[in-house]
């Protein structure tokens, strides 16, 4: 039966059919809904982990043990990963075990466009790349067969296009495969020098037996057309080149990118007259044919960044351009992603973008977005949990300033704190900072789309599991100043700021409370009574039209230009009431049941 | 046949994605190969959505090119505004827009402003524009809700594509109280004048 399933969907899909029986991963788009499609199957045990390396981790130790692994990571999460997989290249596995990449081409949510299939060349790991859904399955099942039988972990590199649309998919059946006996060999996953060496040699030798394979797979074959242009593509690029070029021209499609086909490569070189490389991010495939000694356009023509959709090759190869409607384009306004109504961030940015000699360090998550209007509280992003020990960094220099000094304030969801935000406080602490860290708990992994974490209660597959409480651990850490208030309630906000900025030590603000997107769990429920139940609404006849309510950024609130009067949509509110608080003149009232 | 491109626009929370559900779904059931794709901004509500959706015979990219979408269906102006370069410039285009303002930030900041003749560029653009109030047809069936389903029943009319059995397509994919609903809906969009 075929079905239309996202990349996501099939790569999940395709984990129950090869016999997968662990799977973890950290939440990251594009990559976030296979670990969710993975946890429908009861088959495999499937966990979110706190990060992308303990994530692996925990797949290096199932492979041990003997059940075949898969982990799951968008582009920069395998450079928290990394560590790990450079070495586990180096041991091998014992039942097979996968890593899916998801890269990023036009960074959609990304911090970054890196292309991960450098990190396959550099590890030496076999690498899949799909073109669509039906691909996804079919290469990852074939990947658990490669690595178990060249005892090497496989990468599977795909793009945010193909995890995230819809093909269509013959599905199969799961392959039932048992757990394999765990043997304790010291020489073979002890990772010491006198180990390694000989593990490096075997890496090289198994890399000169998968040229071999990757001449002779189905993954990477030609199709005949026209003979005066060649394309030698991967991934999408493949069917946009079909969509271009048609039948006209020839195709070298590589689906097995690492190590590359010389021979096909040559021998398809010799049958077409003009070479294009078509492929996304960085000159992978091109400098491959390159050093090859076969003449080629690539990204000496096409850009490096953003998607190579069909209008960009178009333009390129034959100048096609269609000029953007100008007359459109002068009255288009942006829709920029906004805080949710009810979203907890809101009170407390409000009032953080207001504080003056302050640098404000941030970090990934929904409250990134405080960097943009109206709030303009976030100076710096980086990447997952940089905002602590990046703010550290910046108050040991601030603190060397004579007179009035600027202070840090690192900002830092739950998820992310517990992602890397721990390591990078444990820094701050140790250290002696004067740094100021609020960690924004709205108790759930939101910006992806509300993922559990290990703050929330609950595992992936919704078991109850322990909470950590933040108060404690950051206790536990030396830091003596930790206040926990309700960033609803603006006037706590304010009094924890005074409070914290007072003051020439380290101190921790929790602001707790929960995203408006959230299903609450039984504990939230009792812990959070109330909230969300409530709606607010504009006495039109006592507003004065001063728009101060407008900027608090909450999508509910609607200002009627017309009348000069603010109002409330009454089916987006939840009874925040921080627009109530901030109104001069009590225009805001709650609606009474 | 040569291969449909089709755009669904809209704001997060409208119902593109469940209109796109049953489209592809029928699609699917017509034999069709289907491919489509969805661009959403992060998972915060508001955001802009797009998807693009292609079938024919044999389809290859995964996305609609600029200048050769054969049908918008827009749940919302300025969604439709800014992605109208994606429509055929050839007189042939269809374009089915639901009459909805979204303001964005910038608009209620007063720092922007929506465009005000929105609705006469799509219509200089189009080669035939249905523009509906989804929503105040939606009410008349008792639930605003089912506006998307409406406008798929336009577009279901728009592509000829009325002999699949949509009533089923509802029925394998709706809440089953919400079945009978959404089948009168999408009956309201085939048969709107």
């Amino acid at each position: 039966m075929k079905q239309l399933i996202t990349g996501d969907e099939a790569i999940a899909r395709g984990a129950w059919e090869a016999g997968v029986r662990f799977a973890a991963a950290y939440p990251g788009t594009p990559s976030t809904e296979i670990l969710e499609n993975i946890s429908t199957y009861p088959e495999i045990h499937s966990e979110w982990a706190p990060n992308e390396k303990t994530a692996l981790e925990s797949v290096i130790g199932a492979s041990i043990a003997g059940a075949r692994s898969l982990a799951a990571m968008k582009h920069v999460g395998l450079n928290v990963a990394a560590d790990p997989f450079f070495t586990f290249a180096y041991i091998g596995v014992n039942a097979g075990a996968v890593v899916i990449t998801a890269d990023e081409p036009g960074q959609f949510s990304s911090q970054n466009e890196q292309d991960n299939r450098n990190y396959a060349k550099a590890a030496m790991t076999p690498m899949f790349e799909p073109s669509d859904s039906q691909e996804c399955k079919d290469m990852l099942v074939e990947a658990f067969e490669i690595s178990e039988k060249h005892d090497i972990p496989v990468m599977l590199r795909m793009t945010t296009r193909v995890c995230h649309s819809k093909s269509l998919v013959e599905l199969g059946e799961r392959q039932e495969v048992a757990i394999r006996p765990y043997v304790k060999n010291i020489k073979k996953y002890v990772a010491v020098p006198a180990n390694a060496r000989p593990m490096k040699v075997k890496i090289q030798q198994n890399f000169e037996l998968l040229k071999d394979y990757s001449n002779n797979c189905p993954w990477n074959r030609v199709e005949y057309g026209g003979t005066k242009i060649g394309i030698i593509c991967s991934g999408d690029c493949y069917l946009y080149a079909r969509e271009v070029f048609g039948e006209g021209a020839s195709y070298l499609k590589l689906g097995f990118t690492n190590p590359l086909p010389d021979q096909l490569i040559q021998d398809f070189a010799s049958k077409v007259e003009h070479i294009y490389i078509l492929e996304e991010n960085d000159p992978y495939l091109e400098q491959h044919v390159r050093a090859l000694g076969i003449a080629c356009d690539g990204k000496n023509l096409f850009p490096s960044n953003g998607e190579m959709t069909p209008e960009v090759i178009r333009r390129v190869v034959f100048g096609q351009e269609y000029p953007l409607d100008e007359e459109i384009q002068s009255v288009l306004v942006a829709r920029p992603p906004t805080l949710c109504a009810g979203c907890p961030h809101r009170g407390f940015f409000y009032e953080l973008g207001k504080r003056k000699k302050v640098m404000v360090s941030g970090d990934i998550g929904c409250y990134t977005l405080a960097s943009g209007a109206p709030y303009n509280a976030m100076e710096t992003t980086v990447c997952m949990g940089a905002s602590i020990s990046l703010g550290h960094g910046a108050q040991q220099v601030f603190d060397m300033i004579e007179g009035e000094k600027p202070r840090v304030v690192s900002v830092i969801g739950d998820s992310t704190f517990f992602h890397t935000g721990i390591n990078s406080l444990l820094d701050a602490a140790y250290n002696r900072s004067n740094l100021i860290t609020v960690v924004l708990d709205n108790r759930i992994t939101a910006m992806t789309g509300q993922q559990e974490n290990p703050g929330t209660g609950y595992t992936i597959a919704r078991e109850v599991t322990e909470a950590v409480n933040i108060e404690p651990l950051v206790r536990a850490m030396g830091i003596k100043n930790v206040r926990t208030i309700n960033p609803n309630q603006l006037s706590q906000v304010n009094e924890a700021l005074d409070w914290a900025l007072g003051m020439d030590e380290q101190t921790v603000i929790i602001t707790r409370w929960p995203c408006a997107l959230k299903k609450q769990a039984p504990w939230d429920l009792e812990e959070f009574q109330g909230a969300f139940t409530e709606t607010y609404f504009v006495d039109e006849t006592v507003c004065i039209g001063c728009r101060k309510c407008t900027r608090t950024g909450c999508p509910a609130i609607v200002f009627q230009f017309d009348k000069k009067k603010s109002s409330i949509d009454p089916d987006k509110c939840v009874g925040c009431s921080v627009c109530a608080q901030v109104c001069p003149v009590q225009a805001i009232q709650k609606v009474e049941a | 046949m040569s291969t449909k491109n089709i755009l669904l626009t809209g704001v997060g929370g409208q119902g593109t994605i469940l209109a796109s559900k049953l489209l592809t779904n029928g699609l699917i059931e017509a034999g069709y190969d289907v491919k489509m794709s969805e661009v959403h901004g992060m998972s915060q509500r508001e955001g802009p959505v797009l998807t693009h959706v292609r079938y024919g015979e044999k389809v290859y990219s995964l996305i609609v090119e600029k200048r050769k979408a054969d049908l918008i269906m827009g749940f919302e102006e300025l969604e439709v505004l800014r992605n109208l370069d994606y429509l055929r410039d050839d007189g042939q285009g269809i374009v089915i827009f639901n009459r909805v303002r979204v303001n964005p930030m910038g608009v209620q900041m007063g720092k922007d402003k929506y465009p005000t003749n929105g609705e006469e560029m799509i219509r200089a653009r189009a080669g035939k524009l249905i523009a509906l109030d989804g929503k105040a047809k939606a009410r008349e069936l008792g639930n605003p809700r089912v506006m998307n389903i409406i406008l798929l029943g336009v577009l279901i009319r728009e592509l000829g594509l009325q002999d699949i059995d949509w009533n089923r397509i509802i029925a394998e994919n709706i809440k089953e109280k919400y079945v009978p609903l959404n089948q009168q809906a999408l009956q309201v969009g085939i048969n709107l004048e």
